[in-house]
């Protein structure tokens, strides 16, 4: 376990220059883009006087330059304050932990589904490299793959919720039901089987993918061949020996995807209106509500190197040779 | 003459590439005395891996294999790892890197003698005292890339023993590995062999290394047997002029015998 407590010392040393280049760089890149939340709210105010627009830009600190900003927001970031958003009128960190839940539930679901069938498939697809199994697998995998979400999700709420009604088709609850605990959950769970199909598809279809090309390489490996010798049964040599070895890259893959699916999870939520931390970027571009935008990017940021940190004490657990010293003579 | 464990007759495999066969053995008559050291000898292409792998049934899928081999000293047809131990070249590419060294040597016993966990376990630890690990308890919960190349190769020595087979095939199993631990390997086989009463079929190209310790020697070239014979007297009057530049390019006064005969 000490392998693990040092992993996690150097990860964490290693995300402060990461957040910090996060935060400088998004500012900048937001301080590029013209318009402010001051032109926002005017033009749903339906117009104003340079005056008003002048005062505004002074109560809300838009006057100051923007390093002076970015040393001002930098700094309240450190004390943990996100600040205030505009467009809610409400404290950003209170939006963010109302918002983050519902996207966690729909990316670890859909992270969890595609991981786990897709891996379970390309076992079945790598067994055998080549088999029947094999074809029919890879070639489903492929098109599959090749399908964008947002259109997979409007198809499977078309079918499943508007023609057969087995599923809600938006939401991520049933508004006012009052239902608590199990039922809840129950009725939590039926909004998000649709979304997490539409975005968890794609991801299985690549971890099947990844899984049977590592499967196909370990056979090549001299310990399955000494594994053959040893005359162990198939279903051994293909569980213990070339899965096993085959997954990690996997893990690794699953790191790297997390961030994608972050993104991915804005068109999701946009197609079955989930209200989300996706839809809340959405909303936070659309009012030019830049301390938003800038406290949803940053907390994602946080999410991914969290997963990453995750990912990679599961590597750690799974191959012995992470941060293993020299060998023992 | 001794009974015989095996007996090659007109053994060829072939792999079928674009167009044509490509033969790997061509037409090999062999026979494999019980208990014996034999030594085949061959440069690389010669067809002497395929011959190991054959003999241990683990040739790839796509392999074509004609002629046959009998096996007399065995009652059936010989399973892999019950009755035929493989040893391979290298001892870094030849252990699975994220299994426990108890679980890789306790598999083959637990497969083939049923035994359960524990007793696997307990199988493995005898057979790492037995090929000479330092301190077996703490090496079963060891990984191979805890080892050294030397050890390692005992571990898989010890794999390949696991389930008590008649014949042990060593494959090269120490040309990944320096002269001083290759000395080691070479005494460790030959004496495991000497009192299991295995039969032991050691693959070199090394002539001097195999001269050392092997009761007969088999030469191959080009997927063909060129000749075979009892050591002493391949190397004091080869027939094939093949045989003498082998022994010619290996043994000279200075190289120094790494066993010396019993």
């Amino acid at each position: 376990m000490n392998r693990a407590l040092k992993l996690v010392g150097r990860r964490a040393v290693s995300s402060i220059p990461v957040l910090l280049i996060v935060v400088v760089g998004t500012f900048f890149l937001l301080e590029l883009a013209s318009g402010d939340a001051v032109d926002a709210y005017l033009v749903s105010l339906g117009g104003g006087d340079a005056e008003l627009a002048r005062s505004l830009r002074e109560s809300y600190g838009l006057d100051r330059s923007p390093l002076h900003r970015l040393w001002l927001y930098t700094s309240s970031l450190a004390r943990l304050d996100l600040g205030w958003s505009v467009a809610f009128n409400r404290p950003i960190l209170d939006l963010i932990l109302e918002r983050l839940p519902n996207t966690l539930w729909l990316m670890g679901s859909a992270t969890a589904m595609a991981f786990a069938l897709g891996t379970l498939l390309g076992i079945l697809a790598g067994a055998r490299p080549g088999s029947a199994a094999d074809r029919v697998l890879s070639i489903g995998s492929l098109a599959l793959y090749a399908v964008p979400s947002f259109w997979l999700g409007l198809v499977l709420s078309l079918i499943f919720a508007v023609q057969l009604r087995w599923f809600p088709t938006a939401g991520i609850e049933t508004i006012a039901s009052g239902k608590t605990g199990l039922d809840r959950a129950l009725d939590i769970s039926r909004h998000l089987v649709l979304p997490v199909c539409a975005l968890g598809f794609i991801y299985l279809a690549l971890f099947l993918r990844m899984m049977r090309a590592g499967m196909a390489e370990v056979w090549r490996q001299d310990f399955v061949l000494a594994a053959r010798a040893k005359g162990l049964a198939r279903s051994r040599i293909v569980l213990s020996h070339v899965a096993r070895n085959a997954l990690l890259p996997l893990v690794t893959m699953l790191g790297l995807q997390a961030a994608t699916m972050l993104g991915g999870s804005v068109v999701i939520e946009s197609v079955f209106a989930i209200p989300g931390f996706g839809r809340l970027a959405h909303e936070a571009v659309a009012a030019r509500d830049a301390p938003l935008l800038m406290g949803i990017i940053v907390s994602s940021a946080v999410l991914v190197v969290l997963v990453n940190l995750l990912v990679d004490l599961a590597y750690a657990a799974l191959d012995p040779r992470v941060g293993a010293g020299e060998p023992a003579s | 003459m001794t009974s015989l464990l095996a007996e090659l007759r007109g053994l060829s495999v072939s792999y079928p590439t674009a167009g044509r066969t490509a033969f790997a053995l061509r037409e090999v008559h062999l026979d494999i005395a019980m208990g014996e050291r034999l030594a085949i000898i061959g440069e690389s292409g010669s067809g002497k891996t395929t011959l190991a792998l054959a003999l241990a049934s683990i040739l790839p899928p796509q392999a074509r294999l004609a002629g046959r081999i009998d096996w007399p000293g065995l009652a059936r047809a010989p399973v892999a790892g019950r009755d035929v131990g493989f040893v391979f070249q290298d001892p870094g590419s030849s252990l699975n890197p994220v299994m426990r060294i108890g679980e890789q040597v306790a598999e083959g016993a637990r497969r083939h003698l049923g035994l359960g966990r524990s007793a696997g376990l307990e199988r493995a630890l005898s057979l790492l005292q037995r090929v000479r690990i330092p301190d077996p308890e703490a090496a079963l919960r060891g990984y191979p890339h805890q080892f050294s190349g030397g050890q390692r190769q005992r571990i898989a020595i010890a794999c390949a023993i696991a389930a008590r087979p008649r014949l042990l095939i060593a494959d090269e199993p120490t040309s990944a590995l320096d002269m001083v631990v290759q000395a080691e390997i070479v005494r460790l086989l030959d004496g495991l062999v000497r009192e299991e009463g295995m039969t032991l079929v050691f693959i070199t190209h090394d002539i001097g290394l195999a001269s050392g310790f092997a009761d007969r020697i088999a030469v191959f070239r080009d997927g063909a047997l060129v000749e075979a014979g009892a050591t002493r007297e391949i190397l004091a009057k080869p027939a094939q002029a093949y045989t003498r530049s082998l022994i010619a390019a290996h043994i000279d006064f200075a190289s120094p015998r790494l066993i010396e005969p019993a």
